[in-house]
């Protein structure tokens, strides 16, 4: 057993937290969430930095998941998650997870050779974004239930759907796209991804602003034509690519919540280190210092557990990974839930107000555990895995 | 031993039910349904209905205004009141400054304030909090000095709910900087509009306003306002919290946040079923109930106490300090419910449905239940301390 960082990593680690530091502390997302829109045209404010993107993509840090042959750097999952528990820290807000690395994952896994190579880079480089666009009104966390459409015509496809809460999809340039082309709304086989221009005639991207002051797009797809070309690998067979990447996705939450829980930690640790009541700082009550020790040991157990997602969201056996990843984006929403709460509730009054930073984690944190999976599906699937039995 | 109302307190009941949902507006209804964000011109809409029907003020007694029922009666009101998910109506008025000069004030205070309080013509903030009195409400600064016939504050308060919309706020003050900590602190009542005053909303979690930063610049608050005795505020404030506490667990917010997550799950489609036809969910609202009920019984004891006169002990640190909790765990069961709707925040109507729009802010805004009103860890202090008798 060994969970030491090796020196490529720590030197990455390092490379982040310094940039997240300097470059982008928490104050920038806040600016960034409270922007108004630059001009009449741009309905919606961006939310981050298409510069800060390129830059990112420019130090290796999106090509990190990417293998060689498409301009990646050969990355493992955990690499990632280590870079993201970073940027998680000061809620960096680059769409780095919903706008790079799940579309292109998905474009690698499902995708030609000919797909990787005309949309990857680009991605990689931080020069264009895709959003991943699966969830709908009824499909839950249910990857397979889908009812968008793409019926065959002459010339390729016919898509007509709804897709909801597409990350950062306001600022997509395209959307990966899951579509039924056979079979009932839940069957397994029968789901096909696509890809789709946002200019695409027929499609509707519909900003809406989240819960953590992130923006997301619906979409509507009224009849959009689509090219053969369009889809990623064998029609209908596309959903095992697409839950691989969901749990990948799963596992970026847990990378990223980790940072944040520490991050919340340490403000509530300073905070009640210097805030004084009754003649003494209220850090020195014990009922408030066993409440942070729990928030530390939960915080200790998801970092353990983000360590176990990320092995295992990589694992070439279905079980393991799935079993790996469920126990991880479960601690994250028990634990992450117990320290943003009582991050607020040891802050007194000045934890309910939005000036407060506790409150931007507070946010951010539910939409981790409601992305990929919540608990309760997470739960599920845990317990209907094979070996769950004893 | 006997766990049911009596056949009139149902009536009453009955009745109260009927009435509310026939008196409200169509707006505020609508808004009710869904659990909105009621804004002050709506809230003063719905005090002048329950003025109008003479129920805005059910635990003052009938000489100043009240309809004189009996605590069971004012309880079954209230809970009425809040399953219907009607306008709260703003406390500091009717519950705090309104009791507290019926007790303690001079007849020529009671002549001036409670009528426009009453009928909603003046409307009234709390003044107790400082940026380094919280919890510790005793090491307040806001100095009072005597200048003659009036006071000259100065100072600042902090989390003053509805101070941007308040005609009046009651404050505690120092008026005596020698004596030791509760002893030279008076209670004053000081019109928001003398020159001197000013507030500065302050955007809350819940993506509303809701309280204010309140600063005192040489204000003059003529002595004719100083309610009780000179440096006797504490008593006086003190025993304010003491008024009403069978209502602090607020069960009927809960079991209207109950019911709304009932309705969630009846609505919400997955794995091809509605939630509700989950077990794992149904267990989930199962448990929350058992919870509530459990508080409920609790409340209903506590009731019945006060009803044969007995004084409000601390028992009810017990209702508090689960009842703020019990609301919290409410809104969380039906943040967990919308799926993916959970990440909407204050979008346009459509992009989720009605009854899910609130939710998020109402959960992120609740967080504040623990914590105003003697937070969880004060009232778990005063249960070991006064309950339990543990050594200190
Ligand atoms: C939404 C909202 C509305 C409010 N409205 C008003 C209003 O209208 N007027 C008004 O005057 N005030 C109002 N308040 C203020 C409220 O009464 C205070 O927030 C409360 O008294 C706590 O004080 P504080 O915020 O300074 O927190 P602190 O007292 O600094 O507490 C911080 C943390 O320390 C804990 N703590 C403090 N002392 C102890 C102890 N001895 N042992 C263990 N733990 C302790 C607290 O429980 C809390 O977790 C409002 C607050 C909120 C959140």
């Amino acid at each position: 057993m060994d969970f030491d960082l090796s020196d490529d990593q720590r030197l990455l680690v390092d490379t982040v937290a310094s940039f997240a530091r300097k470059d982008s502390p928490l104050s920038r997302f806040r600016t960034l969430r409270d922007e108004e829109p630059s001009n009449a045209d741009a309905r919606t404010p961006l939310g981050f930095s298409r510069e800060t993107l390129k830059k990112m993509g420019d130090l290796g840090w999106l090509g990190l998941p990417f293998p060689e042959s498409v301009g990646g750097l050969g990355g493992k999952c955990i690499d990632v998650a280590l870079v993201l528990e970073q940027l998680g820290a000061t809620l960096v807000p680059e769409p780095v997870v919903s706008g790079v690395i799940l579309p292109g994952l998905a474009v690698l896994h499902a995708g030609s050779a000919a797909q990787h190579e005309a949309l990857l880079p680009p991605l990689i480089a931080g020069e264009k974004l895709l959003g991943l666009a699966y969830a709908e009104t009824e499909s839950r966390h249910d990857l397979g239930r889908v009812t968008t459409r793409a019926t065959r015509t002459a010339s390729g496809y016919e898509l007509s759907g709804e897709k909801r809460f597409i990350l950062d999809g306001h600022a997509a340039d395209g959307f990966v796209v899951s579509a039924r082309t056979s079979g009932a709304e839940a069957d397994r086989d029968g789901v096909s991804l696509f890809v789709v221009d946002k200019s695409a005639p027929g499609l509707t991207v519909r900003p809406v602003r989240m819960f953590d002051g992130r923006r997301a797009a619906m979409l509507s797809f009224a009849g959009v034509k689509l090219a053969e070309e369009a889809r990623l690998g064998a029609e209908g067979k596309a959903l095992p690519a697409l839950e691989k990447v969901i749990d990948y996705g799963a596992a970026c939450a847990c990378a990223e919540g980790v940072g944040l829980m520490n991050a919340v930690l340490g403000i509530t640790r300073d905070y009640i280190s210097q805030r004084e009541q009754f003649g003494v700082k209220i850090g020195s009550f014990q009922a408030l210092q066993h409440k942070a020790v729990d928030m530390f040991v939960e915080t200790e157990l998801a970092k353990s557990t983000m360590i176990l997602g990320a092995l295992a969201a990589e694992d070439e056996d279905d079980e393991t990974r799935a079993r790996g990843v469920s126990a991880a984006k479960v601690q994250l929403s028990i634990g992450g839930r117990l320290v943003v709460q009582q991050a607020i509730q040891l802050h007194g009054g000045i934890g309910i107000t939005d000036e407060a930073d506790v409150g931007l984690y507070f946010k951010r944190m539910h939409v981790l555990q409601a992305l990929f999976g919540d608990e309760d599906h997470h739960l599920a699937r845990f317990a209907s895995l094979p070996g769950f039995a004893a | 031993m006997d766990l049911s109302f009596t056949p009139d307190e149902l009536t009453f009941r009955a009745e109260a039910r009927a009435w509310i949902y026939s008196a409200m507006p169509p707006h505020i209804r609508e808004k009710a349904a869904v659990d909105g964000h009621f804004e002050m011109d709506e809230i003063m809409e719905w005090h002048r209905v329950l003025y109008a029907k003479g129920w805005v003020a059910p635990h003052w007694p009938k000489e100043v205004g009240g309809p004189g029922l009996d605590v069971t009666r004012r309880f079954i009101l209230t809970e009425e009141l809040e399953l219907a998910g009607a306008p709260a109506l703003s406390p500091f008025g009717l519950s705090m400054v309104g009791p507290l000069l019926i007790q303690f004030g001079n007849e020529a205070q009671k002549q001036r304030f409670l009528p426009k309080i009453l009928a909603g013509e003046e409307k009234w903030c709390q003044g107790y909090s400082e940026p380094n009195a919280g919890s510790d409400l005793a090491s307040l600064r806001l100095s009072a000095d005597d200048a003659g016939d009036h006071f000259v504050l100065n100072g600042q308060k902090t989390w003053t709910t509805n101070g941007h919309h308040a005609d009046w706020i009651f404050v505690l003050a120092r008026t005596d900087k020698g004596a030791k900590k509760q002893s030279g602190i008076s209670f004053l009542l000081c019109d928001m509009k003398t020159p001197g005053v000013r507030v500065r909303p302050t955007l809350t979690i819940g993506g509303t306003y809701g309280f204010c930063d309140t600063f005192f610049e040489n204000v003059k608050v003529p002595k004719e306002n100083l309610v009780g005795p000179l440096n006797g505020g504490w008593t006086m404030a003190k025993a304010l919290l003491g008024h009403e506490r069978t209502l602090v667990a607020a069960v009927g917010v809960s079991a209207r946040v109950l019911t709304r997550a009932k309705k969630l799950a009846s609505s919400i489609k997955a794995g091809g079923r509605l939630l509700i036809d989950d077990p794992v969910v149904r267990a989930k609202i199962a448990r929350a109930e058992c919870r509530l009920t459990a508080l409920k019984m609790a409340n209903y004891r506590a009731l019945a106490s006060a009803k044969l006169g007995h004084a409000p002990g601390p028992e009810a640190s017990i209702l508090k300090l689960r009842g703020s909790e019990t609301v919290q765990t409410m809104y969380e069961l039906c943040l967990d419910l919308l799926g993916h709707d959970a990440l909407s925040w204050f979008n346009e109507p459509g992009i989720v449905p009605p009854q899910e729009q609130w939710i998020a802010s109402n959960y992120a805004y609740l967080r504040a239940t623990t914590i105003y009103a003697g937070s969880s860890e004060i009232q778990k202090n005063i249960i070991a301390k006064l309950i339990l008798g543990l050594p200190s």
